[in-house]
């Protein structure tokens, strides 16, 4: 107080030098003292308290309206310095956490890191953009050393961190328990056995698990309640809807899934996807499957990484294009 | 993006009709006020879906967990008039094969 004492006496001085010669030399001095209370912690209605003060000490008591005036203005001031500092801390509380997720979003994509394969016969392309920072979208391949390209597409029912930590587990649950022999319904099967032993009611995970053998060009593959993808026919030069049946993971503790069997020619695609993809919206509406295939046709000249890429900068660059969900596209073409 | 919500307890029986969009950002609303109709034994809920005109998966997630929630309270869920879109995505997650959904 004894700081404020002689704070309020500099002020008055100032004052009343600047009120008898209008001169802003004393202005500049009241500035650089109100910048150096902020260091000091002092608030806004000090300055008022400080005003009165020596308006007080220049022309006696004032009294009536004006000195009410001021008692009114601290009292704003007041509220708005405890409003303000509310604010702060929230924002503050707000850039804290958002870098936490983008810690938590970074920690993600190396955890759930896959490397697309190479091979001479097939060109594999993949891209998977998360909603918001955090995906709750999983693909990834591995190399059977039998000749199998096994992968796998998965989405998270439910956003977020929660959805985000889940899809780890499932990673770790596919390296720990895959085994090379395990058909695609018996790899859903233990996955389903997991998810509903350990993940929280609120988050149930789809799921489509391929297995293509490179020798023989025979695709297998089961869904658990997976939005199902096409398959490109040359012959025909038409994209049919994938057919798989399958509940969705974590609901049921016994399920069993089926077993779909598909033989892949040369210039045939696959295109697995997951609902981002079939939920974007362009203004009020939902793009339609016709105007996918036709995005995806359009590309299919291309590359299979340069053709998914393309389908979502497509998309994202449509004047009235809102992404939905995470979206996830992976396309598998046989070339020889 | 709103979701009216509206209750009717008949004795035993609710009905809860619900017009809007099911999404991400109205989920948590209608999960709170479900899942406590949910943990009644012997209760009742038809749940209404003529008016609405989204569901994305987060609210899908929803009645997964409403479900669940019944067949370990013994109550009854049944979801009634679901429209072409929404009842597609039942049928895709195979959830239509275990819970009680009624086309439109």
């Amino acid at each position: 107080m004894q700081n404020i004492g002689k704070d309020t006496q500099i002020y008055t001085e100032m004052l009343e030098k600047f009120l008898q010669t209008n001169d802003e030399k004393y202005l500049m001095k009241a500035k650089v003292m109100s910048s150096s209370f902020v260091n000091r912690n002092i608030f806004p209605e000090e300055i008022v308290r400080i005003h009165m003060k020596a308006m007080d000490s220049i022309y006696g008591e004032t009294a009536g309206e004006y000195k009410q005036s001021l008692q009114f203005l601290l009292e704003s001031l007041i509220a708005y310095r405890v409003a303000n500092s509310k604010f702060e801390q929230l924002n503050t509380e707000r850039l804290e956490l958002k870098s936490e997720i983008q810690v938590a979003a970074n920690m993600q994509k190396t955890l759930l890191k896959t490397e697309i394969p190479t091979y001479k016969t097939l060109d594999i392309g993949a891209i998977s953009v998360p909603y918001r920072q955090l995906n709750g979208d999983y693909y990834h391949f591995t190399e059977g050393e039998d000749g199998i390209l096994n992968f796998g597409i998965a989405d998270v029912i439910g956003k977020g961190v929660p959805a985000a930590l889940s899809m780890s587990m499932i990673k770790y649950a596919m390296d720990i328990f895959y085994d090379e022999s395990m058909c695609p319904p018996t790899v859903l099967r233990n996955l389903n056995h997991i998810v509903e032993r350990n993940v929280t009611a609120n988050i149930f995970i789809t799921m489509l698990f391929g297995q293509y053998n490179l020798a023989t060009n025979v695709f297998k593959f089961a869904s658990a309640g997976h939005e199902p993808g096409f398959i490109y026919r040359k012959e025909t030069d038409r994209y049919e809807e994938m057919e798989a049946k399958g509940i969705v993971l974590g609901v049921v503790k016994k399920a069993q899934y089926e077993e779909y069997t598909l033989e892949i020619e040369v210039g045939d695609s696959i295109i697995l996807l997951t609902d981002g993809v079939t939920e974007c919206k362009r203004g009020d509406r939902f793009i339609t499957k016709q105007e996918l295939i036709e995005v995806i046709q359009k590309f299919s000249h291309l590359s299979a990484q340069k053709q998914v890429e393309s389908v979502y900068n497509y998309f994202k660059q449509m004047e009235d294009f809102q992404l939905k969900d995470d979206f996830t596209l992976l396309i598998i073409k046989r070339f020889v | 993006m709103n979701l009216n919500i509206d209750i009717k307890d008949e004795g035993k029986k609710s009905i809860v009709q619900l017009s809007g969009e099911i999404d991400v950002y109205t989920a948590p609303a209608l999960r709170d006020k479900l899942i406590p109709l949910t943990e009644k034994a012997g209760h009742k809920i038809k749940i209404d879906l003529e008016n609405i005109s989204y569901l994305d998966s987060t609210g899908l997630g929803v009645f997964i967990n409403a479900y669940k929630s019944s067949k370990q309270h013994n109550s009854i869920i049944e979801i009634i008039h679901v429209k072409d879109r929404v009842l597609r995505l039942f049928q895709v997650t195979g959830l239509h094969e275990i819970m009680n959904v009624v086309p439109k």
